[in-house]
């Protein structure tokens, strides 16, 4: 259908609008947004790659799926942390989680 | 091997270009606005547009894993946690200038490097292409040659599961 590189661009440009997302963001629910935003983006790639290069088309799916995985037990935990958070400093703003700070 | 080689290609090219402009309509929706609510809305936009792309890409499985994964289970997740911390009764703070453009100019430099070098590249496609992309064979490879990674990710959402219940748990009873 297309060819690799619109595929390699617009996981390129959704991963930079993920990284900005992580840079900028101070509440850490919208960090983590970026952060499933960027996996997705990676996730982009391996399928392109697995699609236009490879002998095998299989791997490439079988990774993006451990991906998945990956993703969502990163999810539960880090939401778990931010509810753990929350109730302790009743904030998700990251700059207030400054408590070991001397 | 190619969902859509029935529709013309202008069509199909047509199709093709909305589901981008909805991918990153939606991503953008979840980076810029404040509300925290039309953040998680923009990413399940961004990763249906995704699943589509997939499509595209020819694995109708995977899509569907997008779909069940991610739109299903983590935007869900995720719209939870939000009810849970109440985050739109809080202050939300100045953006600082500094650091907006600092953010702008690093992610700005990552997307043209990686552009970059994704288009100088002479890529090669593998010789010999198998051209198998059911879902028989994907299982088949999950339960021989991939098996132990199969079984780690079972080990490492285990974990999860159980550290995601302990986190939340232990620090509902320290603070009560």
């Amino acid at each position: 259908m297309n060819s690799l590189n619109t595929y390699l661009i617009i996981s390129a440009f959704l991963f930079s609008l993920g990284l900005l997302g992580v840079l900028q963001r101070r509440n850490l629910i919208g960090m983590l947004i970026s952060v499933e935003l960027m996996l997705n983006a990676a996730n982009l790639n391996f399928m392109a790659f697995n699609r236009f290069l490879t002998p095998d088309p299989v791997v490439g799916q079988i990774i993006a799926l451990f991906v998945m995985g990956l993703a969502a037990a990163e999810a539960a935990i880090g939401l778990s942390i931010i509810l753990a958070l929350f109730r302790k400093m009743h904030s998700i703003n990251i700059e207030r989680a400054q408590k070991l700070k001397g | 091997m190619d969902t859509f080689s029935s529709v013309t290609p202008v069509l199909a090219q047509a199709a093709f270009w909305i589901t981008v402009g909805f991918t990153v309509s939606g991503a953008a929706i979840a980076v810029f606005p404040r509300n925290i609510l039309y953040n998680v809305l923009g990413l399940a936009l961004a990763l249906s547009g995704i699943a589509g792309l997939y499509l595209f890409l020819g694995s109708f499985f995977i899509a569907l894993m997008q779909l069940l994964i991610y739109v299903g289970a983590v935007c869900i997740a995720i719209v939870f946690a939000i009810m849970l911390s109440r985050p739109l009764h809080l202050e939300t703070p100045k953006r600082a200038i500094p650091k907006v453009a600092l953010g702008l100019a690093a992610s700005a430099v990552f997307f043209v490097a990686s552009a970059s070098v994704a288009l100088r590249t002479e890529w090669v496609p593998a010789v010999e292409r198998s051209t198998d992309w059911s879902v028989e064979t994907i299982g088949h490879m999950l339960l021989t040659r991939y098996e132990l990674v199969f079984e780690v990710i079972s080990l490492v959402l285990l974990v999860a599961i159980i550290g995601a219940i302990v986190t939340a748990g232990f620090s509902r009873r320290l603070s009560s």
